[in-house]
């Protein structure tokens, strides 16, 4: 589904960040990206997401060439991926429920055909007596599962989060974890960057290390 | 393999209960700080844009009015002279004047008249036969087609030598160059302040749109397509901007409503004839109203072809960082 091939980027004339990244995301795979602080996780992310281009390398997501997209084009393909931001990217004066049916809204979908939908998603994650509410009086869970529940929201082929449990005592990571998977075992594959070895720990699936800008991958 | 070909299966949900939820916000915040200011700079912008128009549409007309009154009116002057018959004179003129074309009548100042048009300098009861006073005859012409000057000139002097013909000219050219000159200030300062108008309008836009750029951004990364942003952000600006547009013209018409009112109200008052005299009658006409609609729309145009080219070219923008990792610092997520 994805594959990256000797990928390298840097920003501007400084070091390389990241250098001969090369990996495959298979579909309906389960991988988690960790790493130091600085080590290049958020920019991998981008790569993944479209929002920056790397510098040298071939990246092929979805069998196309993404050096060859025209910018058109790219709103589609974003539509197969969803991401959870570190910083959730909630817009604070819609209320969960329109927060969460937002990428719907925007393909031009009318209300009726997804209300349902999103109402019995929001109470998937646990936010069924939160739907009213508004960002800024969500807790740090509560926001991530809202952030994630946007991401879901139209059925990705492969789920991006960023730092999932930066913001969630274990409990709450845990439940989330849970959550990630029940997805994951429907089909979707799913990518988390973290520093929280207790959390991957708790699943056995393949880990991508990242250190000082190489790629090491451990099944 | 397309989406449609492989969607994985969404989880295992029940049925909802039958939850409210309230009608879908706009996507851009309806009410915020920026929005209001930006409200406020388009009223106060188009009310005096408005009120610029109307004053340059009533003086280019006050302009218009004198220059017409003046040039509707000849005046033939004989000057006294020893053995002039004055009264044969006088009616020997008036008949060469009402025998041109162009001539739609011509009237003899009577002594009462010309009596008072001297008062201010040589006082009152004065008696016209002891003093060596010229006298006029009124000719009032069509202006759209005068009779000719030289002709009724070159007629006048044979018949009467001490009579002279005074077509205005000298103050028609002097009134034309004056309310040209008026109408050519007017006009500078309503383009100076339509300008204004523009430029504060696009500026007060952008910062606007600046603070709901992280909106721009979310929009972009759930997949909405550049038309899709342009076209809400659009229509949120273009509300702003008629609320703002319509509350400053109006309050603009209004005002040369009221002003218009008070001077029927109060005419011949000294302060309404020294108001006429200084500006005109504050009346804009159907066509200064018309003027006043364009403006609106004129500036409601201008606010939301600026949200949109400001939303697409920071789509853009994010596009140009994403070609350019070097410019990544600029971008949120």
């Amino acid at each position: 589904m994805i594959h990256f091939e000797n990928v390298g980027l840097r920003y501007g004339l400084g070091p390389e960040i990241l250098r001969d990244i090369t990996f495959d995301i298979p579909a309906s795979s389960f991988q988690f990206l960790t790493g130091p602080s600085g080590a290049g996780k958020t920019t991998l992310l981008k790569l993944l997401f479209l929002s920056l281009k790397p510098t040298r390398g071939l990246i092929r997501m979805f069998d196309r060439d993404i050096a060859a997209i025209p910018r058109e084009d790219l709103p589609m393909l974003r539509r197969r991926i969803g991401i959870v931001f570190q910083d959730f990217q909630l817009l604070d004066h819609l209320t969960t429920y329109e927060n969460v049916s937002l990428p719907l809204r925007v393909r031009g979908k009318e209300e009726h055909t997804y209300r349902n939908d999103v109402i019995e998603l929001l109470k998937w994650v646990g936010l069924g007596q939160r739907i009213n509410v508004l960002p800024p009086v969500l807790s740090g869970g509560e926001k991530q599962r809202a952030a994630i529940a946007r991401a879901l929201m139209d059925r990705p082929e492969i789920l991006l989060a960023d730092e999932p449990t930066g913001n969630v005592d274990p409990p709450m990571a845990r439940r989330l974890l849970g959550l990630f998977r029940e997805l994951n075992r429907q089909g979707t594959a799913v990518l988390i960057a973290t520093h929280d070895f207790a959390l991957m720990d708790q699943v056995d699936a393949r880990r991508m290390i990242l250190s000082e800008g190489r790629l090491e991958i451990f099944s | 393999m397309s989406v449609a070909e492989k969607k994985p299966a969404q989880p295992q949900r029940k049925r909802p209960n039958d939850v409210q939820t309230r009608p879908h916000g706009p996507i851009v915040p309806s009410a915020n700080v920026q929005g209001s200011a930006l409200l406020a700079v388009i009223a106060i912008m188009s009310f005096l844009a408005c009120l610029t128009l109307g004053g340059v549409s009533m003086v280019r007309a006050t302009a218009a009015s004198w220059q017409s009154q003046i040039s509707r009116e000849i005046t033939i002057q004989i000057k006294p002279d020893d053995g002039l018959d004055m009264d044969k004179a006088l009616n020997d003129a008036r008949n060469i004047a009402s025998s041109f074309v162009g001539v739609t009548s011509a009237t003899i100042m009577d002594k009462q008249a010309t009596s008072r048009l001297l008062e201010p300098w040589l006082g009152a009861n004065l008696d016209i036969d002891e003093l060596p006073v010229p006298r006029l005859v009124i000719v009032t012409i069509d202006e759209s087609a005068p009779p000719d000057f030289a002709a009724m000139r070159d007629a006048l002097s044979k018949k009467i030598p001490q009579a002279s013909l005074d077509d205005h000219r000298t103050w028609v050219n002097r009134l034309v160059s004056m309310a040209r000159t008026t109408v050519a200030i007017g006009t500078g300062v309503l383009i100076l302040v339509f300008s204004a108008m523009v430029l504060t309008v696009i500026f007060a836009t952008r910062g606007a749109l600046s603070g709901n750029r992280h909106i721009v951004e979310v929009l972009h990364f759930v997949g909405a397509e550049a038309s899709f942003v342009a076209n809400e952000f659009q229509k949120h600006f273009l509300i702003i901007s008629l609320k703002g547009s319509g509350a400053g013209s109006a309050l603009a018409a209004l005002f040369f409503m009221i002003a218009s009112w008070w001077q029927s109200r109060s005419l011949a008052t000294p302060a309404s004839d020294q108001a006429t005299a200084l500006f005109g009658t504050f009346s804009v006409g159907w066509l200064g109203y018309v003027g006043i609609a364009m403006t609106m729309i004129l500036i409601a145009g201008l606010t939301t072809l600026t949200a949109r080219l400001t939303v697409m070219r920071t789509i853009y923008e994010i596009d140009q960082i994403r070609s350019d990792p070097a410019r990544s610092d600029g971008l949120n997520t």
